[in-house]
């Protein structure tokens, strides 16, 4: 009796497992794969609610027609923790099992570092919405993004600190264990040099998430008399050293990437970040048309005000959607082909692609004054 | 000058941290013989236990660390009943692989949804923050934060060597970890003293957690134990694993270590910890202030 159960169970098993296999599809898969936990937790979930009220735009329109037959979009989550293995495991996931069709994501350059590889060998277009690592849209000609890359955001602020506020000494804390502060760092040392400023110091740590303790760093950059601080690391890691730079009596002001751009920083940070200013991909503030009608679908979708990371990942979607749309088929190459064509305005400014599948656009740097996030001034390529 | 100065306070904070975490690993250690690779994880109790009472109660200060010492000091009770008593006679191997399994429970439960999530959080400010420039003409600052630590580990480590070497339960626990057959021949209840021994270190260990987050006032994830655990652990072998003073003297040596070789090569911080440890195991395999133990045969 026993046995004939667990025979009955292993049928049972095998029936669903090609029952689900044979379903014909009348659906389009799209791949999201974002960091929902782990120290960039708020990016995901981000990314996540703005990649949805694109594919909701389309699904409302009736969805997609490809070879006649309207399809709908179906978004298949996954999280990367923010590790580059999960990641990579995610990708293969959705790829053979789900089978996606095209993918948004990762958020953190050294997850889609992980997935991009993956995605060029099977054929399937990947989209960043968020890595801003020159490396990743070179691993191949299926690998697009939308946001502006490290060396322009790490150049902006270098031109921003010595131009506009007018600084010739500044330091550098990065993590050394990570692509994307490892890229704004060097582009940020290498342009202010450029200038003419000083680097008087320049100081790594390893391993943001599991770092806690800035002190010897920061005593040490202290001691080499910065006029400014710049902090290339995600929001977590730089609230707190924001916060015990202060308890060193070190005054001076400080700035970082788009790592920065989460309601978090502020939270840990509190009067520390006060005065701070970052380089981002968007402002709510910004009067143009497409930037307010997304801000009011976010707002009336979770009742909250969207930040870049849902903006880049609602751009993601929606040009994807767009070429596909536009191609009227699934297959990676015409994806890709469509997508090396496509022309549009977002909510993170105009969308073209360069010949490295690199966006042209603009960046803007922002304040946090009272808490708030406040528009400074827009910085063209 | 100023910079070895400021560079040693804050040797000194990062020492004050693992040296009550260490404490917890080499009295568990030195009484039943076990590594118990829960104890970073108790320690994560014992933050998120101050984060709790801190922000949904509003409790004071020098309450949510009474709270959060119960709190662990329960915990660690439950654990040694449930997972370590049974093995007491097996090979010791089992009761470490044990050890781990908890760790990995502790971790991945509390990370689930419904108990604390995996998401960052920042830690409330128990007492107002306030730093004071110490030797004016050097410009070293110190916080009250790091005042604080240091009192309450005094006080603590006070408290802790009174307990071992004046108190009857002290001369049990003694008695228990040299020799437990005799002991329980003499008349001591040796589960009752061994779980004890678990209620005190973990208590510790709770106490530390509401001293990390008051240092750093961010909560990363449930996972935030592993790596202070990691140190303290290398700090109590270092010290002479099963001493007490042998851990406070490893973690102090650790952390000011720490921060000097991070000051010289921000690549070298948590190298050099292991650079030490293997040395001092060279030089001295019993670790600082270990004695060498004679196993019978």
């Amino acid at each position: 009796m026993k046995k004939f159960l667990i025979i009955f169970f292993i049928f049972l098993v095998f029936a669903i497992v090609f029952m689900s296999c044979n379903k014909k599809p009348q659906e389009i898969r799209i791949g999201g794969i974002f960091p929902i936990t782990g120290a960039a937790a708020t990016f995901g979930k981000s990314s996540q609610e703005g990649m949805q009220i694109a594919v909701d735009e389309f699904n409302q329109k009736g969805g997609i027609p490809i070879s006649g037959n309207k399809m709908l979009i179906n978004p298949v989550y996954d999280d990367t923790a923010g590790q580059p293995e999960q990641a990579a495991n995610v990708c293969r996931k959705q790829i053979d099992q789900n089978g996606v069709k095209a993918i948004v994501g990762a958020v953190m350059s050294k997850n889609s570092l992980a997935i991009a590889p993956i995605c060029q060998s099977k054929g399937i277009v990947m989209i960043s919405s968020a890595s801003t690592n020159p490396e990743v849209t070179l691993k191949g000609d299926h690998i697009f993004r939308v946001c502006f890359i490290d060396p322009f955001q790490g150049t902006v602020m270098a031109r921003y600190v010595f131009n506009e506020l007018d600084f010739t000494k500044a330091a550098v804390l990065y993590d050394n264990g990570n692509d994307y502060n490892k890229g704004l760092a060097h582009f940020f040392e290498e342009e202010f040099k450029r200038l003419g400023g000083e680097i008087v110091a320049s100081e790594a740590f390893t391993d943001e998430e599991k770092t806690v303790d800035f002190k010897a760093q920061l005593t040490k950059i202290k001691a080499a008399e910065p006029e400014f601080l710049y902090l290339p690391n995600y929001y977590a890691a730089d609230a707190l050293i924001m916060k015990q730079a202060r308890e060193l009596a070190m005054e001076i002001p400080a700035g970082g990437g788009d790592g920065w751009d989460s309601p978090k920083l502020t939270e840990i940070g509190g009067d520390a970040v006060e005065g701070c200013v970052f380089s981002n991909h968007f402002s709510k503030e910004n009067p143009s048309p497409q930037v307010q009608n997304f801000v009011t679908k976010y707002r009336e979708q979770y009742g909250k005000d969207p930040d870049a990371l849902a903006s880049l990942a609602y751009d993601a979607a929606y040009v994807l959607l767009s070429a596909i749309e536009k191609s009227g088929s699934t297959a990676g190459a015409d994806i890709r082909d469509s997508l090396k064509n496509m022309n549009m305005e977002g909510a993170t400014g105009k969308i073209s692609f360069d010949e490295n599948r690199n966006p042209i656009k603009s960046a803007v740097i922002l304040q946090i004054k009272d808490g708030q996030q406040k528009y400074l001034t827009t910085v063209n390529p | 000058m100023e910079y070895l100065i400021q560079q040693l306070i804050n040797g000194i904070q990062l020492g004050t941290m693992y040296a009550l975490l260490a404490l917890g690993y080499t009295m568990v250690y030195g009484i039943i013989r076990l590594i118990n690779f829960a104890h970073a994880d108790i320690f994560m109790i014992g933050v998120y236990t101050a984060l709790f009472t801190a922000t949904r109660y509003r409790v004071p200060f020098p309450l949510v660390i009474v709270i959060s010492m119960v709190v662990c000091a329960v915990l660690g009770v439950v654990i040694e009943r449930l997972a370590y008593k049974p093995l007491r006679y097996k090979p010791r191997l089992s009761a470490l692989i044990t050890a781990l399994g908890v760790s990995l429970f502790l971790e991945n439960f509390c990370a689930l949804p419904f108990m604390f999530g995996p998401e960052y959080r920042s830690f409330p400010e128990l007492i107002p923050p306030k730093q004071y420039v110490i030797l004016k003409q050097y410009n070293i600052t110190v916080t009250n934060v790091f005042l604080i630590n240091l009192l309450v580990v005094s006080v603590l480590l006070v408290g802790l060597f009174y307990l071992v070497h004046h108190t009857m339960i002290g001369k049990k626990m003694r008695a228990v970890s040299l020799d437990k057959t005799t002991a329980s021949l003499l008349g001591v209840n040796v589960d009752r003293t061994i779980s004890f021994t678990f209620l005190i270190g973990t208590a510790l260990a709770g106490a530390s957690g509401v001293l990390y987050g008051m240092t750093y006032t961010s909560v990363q994830s449930p996972y935030l134990g592993i790596w202070p655990g990691w140190k303290a652990f290398i700090a109590a072998v270092i010290g002479g694993i099963g001493n007490i003073p042998g851990a406070v003297v490893g973690a102090y040596l650790m952390g000011i270590s720490e921060v000097y070789a991070t000051s010289i090569s921000s690549d070298l911080g948590f190298g050099i910890a292991f650079a030490i440890l293997i040395i001092v195991l060279i030089v001295k395999p019993t670790g600082l202030l270990g004695k060498k133990r004679q196993e019978k045969v």
